[in-house]
């Protein structure tokens, strides 16, 4: 059968009669996880200039044995760290279409043709099957999310000269707080945690547990509307922290105290 | 039998024409009672009218209003049809609609909710009490996917994109119909030994109408040449609210439930001017009143700016009103950049609803013709002189269910069927005749001067000079349509589809135009210039009767089935 | 008034190509319009779908400048004139002719999937809350829109193995219904394949009803599917407590 159609539109990547400019789209994913990637990758490796207190990286909390008493020398604590939260976002049901558009032209934009030669599994097979882990990443997301809201905090109390803490603010407490309440919407408008609490109910008003739960989700699926910009917006907000963080402890610049 | 084998033929014992509400209804029915169902219709599954009723079905469920009760919806259907219902009928809607609605429940329909966890009934023109059950303003969307779903799950046969064109009869007993595939254009007999119309209505016969394509009056025209009855064609509702600009969607319905929500018609000097016609029920007064006076607001003058009325709705919070008409929110801003949240919508009357066709029995839904049942717009008699809005789908649900199970019954005392292969012959050779001649109109220019007599000549208002001068056209339409010709191939080919569809167009319109001609009085949507008032004596006793009489159609009147004393009773008290 | 030069896809199964007509445009006018202004002046025998004519049937599908829309939604004002309007037929479905597409498949898709169960002894009480969320799914008008510009059946042409965006929604209405009382799980990872889809949001961005396909219907059903497949913890709480849905 000839069909038709393939006479007029023949499948080919990147086919289609769009007018607009469809490949724009994915420009910012490639720059901002292109330039994210490169730039948590030399940090990782870098092992130092991540603490200046009362600050330290959201790329190295917790921090764990940064005296390098039993990990190698050529490993740095972030590689241990950094592995979750990119997990978490790898499996992110946000990150997922932009990045299977973006990077493997999986479509490369709606109404686009692929190369028809490509074996397609999706989701179905390895290795993108492993994207329903995600509701662990989002369990231990949760666990770095309270270190990270620790670090905001105390961010917030400097060392005296008497040794004591006193409260203070500057202008890294300010970049660690805002950092933390972005990833924060992030990851409680995590599709996962919608489900976990309370879409998967079918009877909302049948206790009045369920409808805890309803009022819970309900909030939760007020923030999933806006996942992809807490996304975009808590990455960059967790790539310029750590750098703030670098250039002070670098001694590049010196931190604006506020208060 | 030659000729049977020659064509693609299907045999079942109930074989329903129409996949709308009253259609899908019917053949749950019939299969429920054990036969073997086809459906037939001219369009996909599930995008028949039935999707474009929007406010709700109404049914004395009493969720609301706790006073309701059939006796209160029989006297509002009576009273709204200007008591030419067949009172029967309308009993029988009044007292079933509430368990057919409680059965869509039951398939998984789901309506928007009191907060007793219980249906939810908003008002509705004519109606006393808060009785429509709905779903925001998707209400026919709603019931119609319910519907398919149930009956795919129960096994009907559904044929997709099937036109009849001739009912297929033994004697004097219906027993199939001939039709073709739209797609192909090859031919397909279809035996059964019952028949259920469910066809719709016959809007596409007017320029300015909420109907679609295939509201061509095909199952009226169809059983009156097999020799059914059709019963008082003079009443074709217009609704008072469709859009009026732009030109593309000038017809377009907007729902009823813009005023059952509490929205206000005004004329271009912002005067509320149902204060004048209708003082007590203004805006939620009957169809027919309403259409009357905005239509009497634009010739006088008084219109708005592209000759309709402003209906305004902006005075409710804007978050309601997406909630409850989110369709018409989106319709209003994407087709005609208005925002109905903050400003008004221009709307103006267009041919919504045909309260005549064939002739049926209240209980059986049994057509005049052994064999040949009907249900919803296609059947006439509950809605009377001016249906209610609301009514139509119960309508469908209760009628299309006693549809069902009359067409079951019959089908079960019956004999298989016996095809005649001469008319078949004939069909066929009628059917592609356009191809073959040499030269001919294009069926569209037939359709369009059709749509502009019965517009112009046979609308709102009716006086008998324009009705005279409207027959003369449609004789000569007749002729036109008969030489039409068609170009191109048989595959899926809608100016030969039109070719057909003119032919049912042609008969419903002679038929609509005949019956207002002798109806010599104004009553409920039918309104005549030169007889404006009520004529108890004469003409609220008798109906109008349409039948073939060879090539000629024979109009007869019969008296109004007197309602029993009881019942009057019902009719006379105050609510 | 000006014109408007439409591109129309015209042909069948064995032969077509696009065919070019000039349109009069009138004041909010929208592309069906135009094809029936080519059906009722030039060509009589362009086949096109249509019923309501107001975005409420999902009938008039295409694809309008290579994009998937309703076509009596498409306003002719919001495209540009410089170039011919382009109007194809949707790519995933067989042409039969014209515009007009073979859309079977979805509905023999619809057929694998159990309908509505009510629980036993079902007291027909639900509370908006409830029925909120079903309501959405309930509002699809079946364009299949979403089925043509899923990159699954679009590009992949996985018609066997895969239910499509559409069935998802629908699937999703009773999954949710607080009243019914049958799992789809299994049909929804094993028959419809929703595993195939990489939730890549083109049938969000296409649907006229402004469902929220992807966030609200597929990834909650991925949800559930991991729940009952890929969840360890929960297989663990469930065998503890005995507890599992009828299928």
């Amino acid at each position: 059968m000839a069909a038709s159609r393939s006479s007029v539109v023949p499948a080919a990547a990147g086919r289609t009669l769009r007018r607009d400019a469809w490949w724009l789209e994915s420009v910012p994913v490639w720059i901002l996880m292109g330039g994210f990637s490169l730039y948590a990758t030399f940090r990782a490796f870098e092992g130092k200039f991540y603490e200046s207190a009362p600050y330290l990286s959201p790329f190295y909390s917790p921090l764990i044995d940064p005296q390098h008493h039993w990990l190698p020398l050529w490993f740095s604590p972030a590689m241990l760290i950094l592995a979750f939260p990119l997990g978490f976002r790898a499996t992110c049901y946000y990150y997922r279409k932009a990045l299977y558009r973006a990077f493997l032209l999986d479509p490369p934009a709606c109404a686009v043709g692929e190369n028809p030669q490509r074996k397609y599994r999706g989701e179905a097979k390895f290795p993108f099957i492993l994207q329903n882990t995600h509701r662990y990443f989002l369990y231990g997301a949760i666990v770095f999310l309270c270190f990270l809201w620790y670090d905001a905090l105390r961010a917030f109390w400097f060392p005296g000269p008497d040794q004591k803490l006193h409260f203070g603010i500057g202008l890294g407490s300010l970049v660690l707080l805002v950092n933390i309440v972005l990833l924060s919407c992030y990851l409680f408008s995590c599709h996962s945690l919608r489900h976990l609490i309370g879409g998967n109910l079918d009877c909302f008003s049948c206790t009045a547990f369920n409808l805890k739960r309803h009022g819970a989700w309900k909030k939760a699926s007020f923030l999933n509307e806006r996942h992809m910009i807490f996304a975009w917006a808590s990455l960059i907000s967790v790539g310029f922290a750590d750098f703030y963080v670098r250039m002070v402890s670098s001694g590049m610049i010196k931190d604006l105290r506020i208060l | 039998m030659t000729n049977e084998t020659k064509y693609e033929t299907h045999e079942h014992d109930v074989l329903i024409i129409g996949a709308g509400g009253a259609g899908l209804r019917a053949a749950i029915e019939a299969m429920a009672a054990g036969a073997r169902v086809a459906v037939v219709s001219k369009s996909l599954l599930g995008k028949a009218h039935t999707v474009m009723a929007e406010g709700g079905i109404a049914a004395a469920m009493a969720n609301v209003d706790k006073a309701d009760s059939w006796s209160t919806h029989f006297r509002d259907t009576m009273r709204g049809g200007k008591l030419m219902n067949n009172w029967r009928m309308a009993q029988l809607h009044a007292q079933e609609a509430p368990d057919r609605v409680r059965e869509l429940e039951q398939w998984g329909a789901l309506f928007d909710r009191t907060s007793d966890g219980d249906i939810l009934q908003r008002a509705f023109g004519g109606h006393t009490f808060k009785r429509l059950c709905h779903v925001g303003d998707r209400t026919g969307l709603e019931m119609i996917r319910t519907l398919q779903d149930r009956g795919v799950q129960l096994g009907v046969d559904v044929f997709m994109e099937c036109t009849i064109i001739r009912l297929l009869t033994d004697g004097n007993r219906v027993v199939g119909a001939f039709g073709y595939w739209r797609e192909q254009g090859r031919f397909v007999v279809l035996k059964a030994k019952s028949v259920v119309m469910a066809t719709g209505g016959i809007g596409k016969a007017w320029r300015v109408t909420s109907n679609s394509w295939e509201y061509t009056g095909d199952g009226m025209a169809l059983a009156y040449d097999a020799g059914a009855e059709l019963l008082d064609m003079e009443f074709v509702q217009f609704h008072p609210t469709g859009m009026v600009w732009p030109p593309g969607v000038q017809g377009i319905l907007v729902t009823e439930a813009v005023r059952g929500e509490g929205g206000m018609l005004r004329n271009k000097n912002g005067e509320r001017f149902m204060e004048k016609y209708d003082p007590q029920r203004m805006e939620l007064s009957t169809r027919d009143v309403v259409a009357r006076s905005i239509y009497t607001e634009v010739r006088e003058g008084r219109g708005s700016e592209h000759g309709g009325a402003y209906l305004d709705i902006s005075h409710k919070p804007a978050d309601y009103v997406k909630q409850k008409l989110p369709s018409m929110y989106h319709q209003f801003k994407e087709l005609a950049d208005v925002d109905i949240t903050k400003g008004p919508m221009e709307v103006g009357p267009t041919c919504h609803y045909m309260m005549g066709g064939i002739r049926v029995e209240a209980e059986t839904a049994a057509s005049s013709l052994p064999g040949l049942f009907a249900a919803g717009e296609a059947a006439a008699g509950l809605h009377g002189a001016n249906r209610l809005g609301g009514n139509s789908l119960s309508d469908l649900l209760v009628f299309g269910r006693r549809a069902g199970i009359g067409a079951a019954a019959f089908a079960n005392k019956t004999s298989a069927p016996s095809i005649d292969p001469a008319q078949i012959t004939e069909a066929e050779r009628d059917m592609v005749a356009p191809f073959d001649r040499g030269e001919g109109e294009n069926p569209y220019s037939v359709h369009r001067d059709l749509q502009e007599v019965m517009q112009n000549l046979v609308g709102i208002f009716r006086v008998a000079e324009d009705m005279d001068k409207a027959m003369v056209e449609l004789e000569k339409l007749k002729q036109r349509a008969a030489k039409v010709r068609v170009e191109g191939s048989r595959l899926f080919n809608p100016g030969w589809h039109l070719s057909n569809d003119l032919k049912s167009m042609l008969t419903v319109s002679e038929a609509v135009t005949r019956s207002a001609v002798a109806r010599k009085e104004s009553r409920g949507a039918h309104s005549r210039i030169d007889f404006p008032k009520l004529d108890e004596q004469t003409w609220g006793k008798q109906h109008n009767v349409i039948t073939r009489d060879g090539d000629r159609m024979k109009l007869q009147q019969v008296p109004v089935d007197a309602v029993p004393d009881k019942l009057l009773e019902l009719l006379a008290e105050e609510k | 008034m000006a014109d408007a030069i439409l591109e129309v896809f015209r042909g069948n199964q064995e032969a077509g190509g696009a065919k070019q007509y000039t349109v009069p445009i009138a004041p909010g006018m929208v592309v069906l319009d135009a094809l029936h202004y080519i059906q009722g002046h030039l060509e009589p025998d362009l086949a096109v779908r249509w019923n309501c004519k107001a975005g409420k049937c999902g009938s008039c599908s295409a694809e309008v400048n290579g994009r998937p829309r309703l076509t009596c939604k498409t306003r002719m004002d919001a495209l540009p004139t410089d170039k011919p309007i382009t109007v194809y037929p949707m790519k995933s479905f067989p042409v039969i002719k014209d515009l007009v597409t073979d859309v079977s498949w979805n509905y023999r898709v619809n057929k694998k999937i159990p309908p509505f169960t009510p629980k036993p002894n079902t007291e027909w009480k639900m509370y908006q809350e409830d029925v909120d969320r079903v309501q959405e799914f309930r509002k699809c008008i079946e364009c299949f829109l979403c089925q043509d510009v899923c990159h699954v059946v679009r590009d992949h042409h996985m018609k066997e193995e895969f239910g499509g965006p559409r069935f998802f929604v629908r699937v999703a209405s009773l999954e949710m219904h607080p009243l019914d009382n049958v799992s789809r799980t299994k049909l929804l990872k094993n028959e419809l394949g929703i595993g195939y889809c990489n939730i890549t949001k083109c049938c969000t961005e296409v649907c006229p009803e402004e469902i929220k396909i992807t966030d609200n219907a597929i990834i909650p059903l991925k949800e559930r599917v991991v729940d009952e497949f890929y969840d360890p913890i929960l297989k663990l709480v469930r065998k503890i407590r005995g507890t599992a849905k009828a299928e």
